[in-house]
């Protein structure tokens, strides 16, 4: 019966997807194969798959948040500017950054609980505020010299592979996410909320503040994707990830997360991380320009909204055929 | 029931994790037989994968440098190909060298949107065998063999600040700037160099009073040519050395009754600018050859690839119709000087 669930499930799909996308890629295209192939995915991954953590949890509670690349914009910058300043302990700015990501998360979380008003509105704000304040910061400059240690620290391969050690925290820190969204209270009232906010309030779910801790614990993922960020390029500059919250979005959708909240698992969000770096590295090195690359990524994001729709009513199709079919039979009422 | 549900996820998540290191984990030292011999001088090594990489695909300017290193392919027998983003974005082009240096490709002839943000990349291709030509706009020096320069900062800024000091006439007046992105690397030297060029004496009526971004997309170039009139009512001249800039704000004041009473110059191509001049709204403006310049870094590329030259200073090769050139410092190729276009020389002209 589990094994019957999961395989119906989109996260299913998904995974599947990856798998065959993968296996037929690595035989049709020169070079997929290849273990540089995969460090490349990875290497573009990483940062999408990090916001992509707290994206997911707060979309299945039925909110957005958009201003995480300019989060990420803004860390590189506030980074930069600091690093030019004479702050030159990498741990110091390390803890920087990630409370800059937390104290920039508070204000979304802040503007959407404590005033009520929606997450899309705020973080479309928060999106062009932030961005603007990056400009403030390090206006059309560009800073480059940290040092080499620093950078090749970044995207170090773990050895014995050519995939990047970063990879090792994001895998950590899905393990986290994941216990927290499928295995603890807190998870289950995510779902909750995401569902019904009033019904999971009566509940007991505390839901403002759940959604406010949501929201820093973006700030705080974008700001250490900002640091990767910052240190893969060895370059932080004010337009860094520009647009990069369209590639969460869109991995957390396609992952099978209900843009309406409610349903969704960590697993499909990130096979679809995973899914659109092999097809879209893979359809490159494939010799696809770039243009026809935007058309299929568009329309993948249009079948990650549908698709998960057109599954959830054939499953609840079949359900109610099954459903049915078990009334006829003399029935056992459950005593709760 | 639920218990199981998620032990099938995590089970299938450390699947997709198994696959992703499994197959990286394969080989990192396998070294392909494709390292080059050393061919013997002066002549080109036949089917060099030569592949340009614009800022930005969909870019007139780019569509026309990289046609004319696709020209100059053909000639020598190389195969070419083009590739790129459609965003200028400082870090889009990462993936792009990625893919190039996984082709195999022997030469990435780039013109990049960030001087650093593409180094590492840049660098990693080189380590797996490809060389590196930037052209239009440079990385830094330690990230390519060779920089195909289309023309010297001093040289752009002498011609743009003589053109608008022409145009504007003996009075002067205030003159502002129309740029690309302001992190563009070539831009901001121009604007550098145009700052000296405009202390000289003979230009002390010429008074700079602003510099606007419009990021090389036609309609924010418009609206902030739109926008810098309204703010600086004196205004007496625009440079816009930006092919995509100088045609936005051309079609601007040749739409505004601004027309005539504020003079506009930059770079630009003939085939855009061409109304323009004989319309009256831009008396002259000035490019080197985008064609040209693509069709150098072609030969240059594939010369470098068949070991003619190594990029050390005085290295001479040919670039077939255009002569001979010379490597000179820093690895640096030059073009050549900047060339005036006005109303009666435009129409021999069609890029």
């Amino acid at each position: 019966m589990a094994r019957l669930r999961a395989v119906g499930s989109w996260d299913a799909v998904v995974v599947i997807a990856l798998v065959a996308v993968s296996i037929i890629g690595a035989l049709a295209i020169e070079g997929v194969g290849d273990p540089r192939f995969w460090r490349f995915v990875t290497l573009e991954a990483i940062p999408i798959a990090l916001i992509a953590l707290p994206m997911t949890l707060i979309v299945i509670t039925g909110e957005i948040d958009l201003s995480v690349a300019s989060v990420l914009g803004l860390t590189c910058t506030v980074m930069g500017q600091l690093w030019v300043s004479g702050v030159t302990s990498l741990p110091l700015l390390i803890a920087i950054s990630l409370l800059l990501g937390a104290a920039l998360g508070a204000v979304n979380g802040l503007f959407i609980t404590g005033f009520g008003l929606p997450s899309l509105a705020v973080t479309i704000g928060t999106l062009a505020l932030y961005r603007g304040l990056a400009y403030v910061v390090l206006g059309d400059r560009a800073v480059a010299n940290y040092p080499p240690e620093w950078t090749t620290a970044a995207i170090k391969p773990i050895p014995g592979t050519t995939i990047a050690w970063m990879i090792l925290v994001v895998a950590a820190l899905a393990v986290l996410f994941g216990l927290v969204l499928h295995a603890t209270p807190i998870g289950r009232g995510l779902y909750a909320m995401g569902n019904n906010a009033e019904a999971a309030h009566f509940a007991g779910v505390k839901v403002g503040l759940t959604k406010f801790w949501l929201f820093v614990a973006s700030g705080v993922m974008s700001a250490l994707a900002g640091l990767f960020w910052t240190l893969r390029f060895a370059s932080a500059r004010a337009d860094n990830g520009i647009g990069l919250e369209l590639a969460v979005v869109a991995a957390v959708l396609l992952g099978g997360v209900s843009i309406f909240g409610g349903r969704g698992a960590l697993l499909g969000v990130f096979a679809a991380v995973a899914l659109l770096g092999v097809m879209r590295n893979g359809l490159q090195l494939a010799y696809v320009p770039a243009n026809t690359l935007t058309v299929i990524t568009g329309s993948l994001l249009i079948a990650s909204v549908v698709g998960p729709n057109v599954v959830g009513v054939l499953r609840e199709r079949l359900r109610s055929r099954r459903r049915r079919r078990r009334s006829t039979a003399p029935t056992v009422t459950p005593t709760t | 029931m639920r218990a199981g549900t998620k032990r099938v996820r995590f089970l299938a998540l450390a699947a997709v994790t198994a696959l992703a290191f499994g197959t990286a984990a394969c080989a990192e030292g396998s070294t392909d037989g494709n390292t080059t011999p050393a061919a013997s001088a002066g002549t080109i090594k036949s089917g060099l994968k030569i592949a340009f990489l614009p800022k930005q695909v969909n870019n007139p300017y780019f569509t026309i440098s990289d046609n004319g290193g696709k020209a100059a392919v053909a000639e020598f027998g190389g195969v070419y190909s083009e590739t790129g983003p459609s965003d200028t974005g400082a870090s889009a082009q990462v993936s792009y060298i990625n893919t190039l240096s996984q082709q195999k490709t022997d030469v990435i002839v780039v013109s990049a949107n960030d001087k650093n943000a593409i180094c590492g990349a840049l660098n990693e291709a080189r380590q797996a065998g490809a060389k590196v030509v930037t052209f239009d706009a440079d990385t830094m020096p330690s990230c390519r063999d060779l920089f195909i320069n289309q023309a010297t900062a001093e040289g752009i800024a002498k011609i743009q600040i003589k053109l608008i000091s022409e145009a504007v006439g003996a009075d002067g007046g205030e003159i502002a700037i129309l740029s690309a992105t302001a992190n563009a690397t070539n831009q901001n030297a121009w604007i550098e160099m145009m700052k000296t060029e405009l202390g000289k004496p003979e230009y002390s009526k010429l008074k700079l009073v602003d510099t606007v971004y419009g990021d090389d997309q036609d309609q924010k170039s418009f609206t902030e040519t739109q926008a810098l009139l309204a703010k600086h009512p004196n205004l007496k001249g625009i440079i816009s050395p930006t092919t995509v800039g100088v045609a936005a704000a051309a079609r601007y004041l040749s739409g505004s009754s601004y027309k005539g009473k504020v003079q506009l110059t930059g770079l630009g191509t003939p085939n855009q600018m061409r109304a323009f001049v004989k319309d009256g709204t831009c008396k002259a403006f000035a490019l080197w050859n985008p064609a040209d310049l693509g069709y150098l870094a072609a030969w240059a590329a594939a010369s470098l690839a068949s070991g003619i030259i190594s990029g050390k200073e005085g290295d001479k090769f040919k670039a077939g119709k255009l002569g001979e050139f010379t490597v000179g410092k820093d690895a640096t190729v030059l073009l050549g000087d900047p060339f005036t276009f006005n109303a009666s020389n435009i129409d021999q002209f069609n890029f």
